[in-house]
């Protein structure tokens, strides 16, 4: 079963919800670039706190969601990295540097307003 | 069981290999933290194998060294090898495309790193993590 993509308002929330092959984080990014054009949206949250594992290659697909939704006007915030996946990343030498992460999905939702609140005062 | 057996023939194996270890690992009574190291670092050399080499195994299993016990992971491969050694160790340094994390990373990862290969017969990783 593909990662569930919930349209939130102006957002994206997807859950990864189990842990997926390299094939799967594949086909969920370009799910979710496609979704971003889809419904137009202004950012996109990535829940993962029920992942075990992120290794470089989940990293390094994060990183490239990130990177593709910011070039497609939407900006990605990853929720929910738990402790001991945190510890592994940091001890294998991963960062998801540049790219919004916060504690929970609540947090994300406030720092995505933030952003849009910053737009529309500077924009 | 003791000890596991598991086949990386495809990409989809990675992500059983690493499940398994971190089974076998949780039944040791690793602590979370380290349960997310060594289910990374099997994932990092497990997906090298893939890779770089059409069809390779790992074996998991317990290892005991006095008062001490760990896991250890043994990975093979019948791939191209590695010609530098040393060089493969080296932050940075990759030829699959990805970060050069994979073996460095993983070493980082571990208690115990060797890596024993023949250029044009395969590469044979053997990693340990002792319980703290």
């Amino acid at each position: 079963m593909g990662v569930p993509i919930l349209k939130q308002g102006d957002h994206l929330v997807a859950s990864i919800q189990s842990a997926l092959s390299d094939a799967e984080l594949l086909e969920f990014q370009d799910r979710l670039s496609e979704q971003v054009g889809e419904f137009r949206s202004r950012g996109v949250i990535i829940d993962v706190s029920a992942v075990d594992v992120l290794d470089s290659f989940a990293t390094r697909t994060l990183r490239t969601i990130a990177f593709v939704c910011k070039l497609r006007g939407a900006e990605t915030v990853i929720v929910g990295i738990q402790p001991d996946v945190a510890f592994a990343m940091v001890q294998l030498g991963l960062d998801l540097e540049g790219i919004a992460t916060e504690l929970d999905l609540e947090r994300g939702l406030a720092h995505l307003q933030t952003v849009a609140d910053g737009a529309r005062t500077y924009g | 069981m003791d000890e596991i057996r598991v086949p990386i023939l495809a990409e989809s194996d990675v992500l059983a290999a690493r499940q398994e270890g971190r089974r076998l690992a949780n039944d040791l009574g690793f602590t979370g933290s380290e349960l997310a190291v060594i289910a990374t670092a099997i994932s990092e050399i497990a997906r090298n194998v893939v890779q770089h080499a059409s069809h390779g195994e790992m074996l998991l299993r317990v290892v005991r060294g006095g008062p001490q016990e760990g896991i250890v992971v043994v990975s093979s491969d019948e791939g191209p090898g590695i010609g530098d050694v040393a060089q493969a160790l080296q932050d940075g340094y990759s030829t699959g495309g990805g970060l050069g994390l994979g073996l460095p990373g993983a070493r980082r990862l571990m208690d115990e790193f060797e890596v024993v290969s023949r250029p044009g017969h395969g590469t044979t990783i053997t990693m340990k993590k002792w319980k703290s």
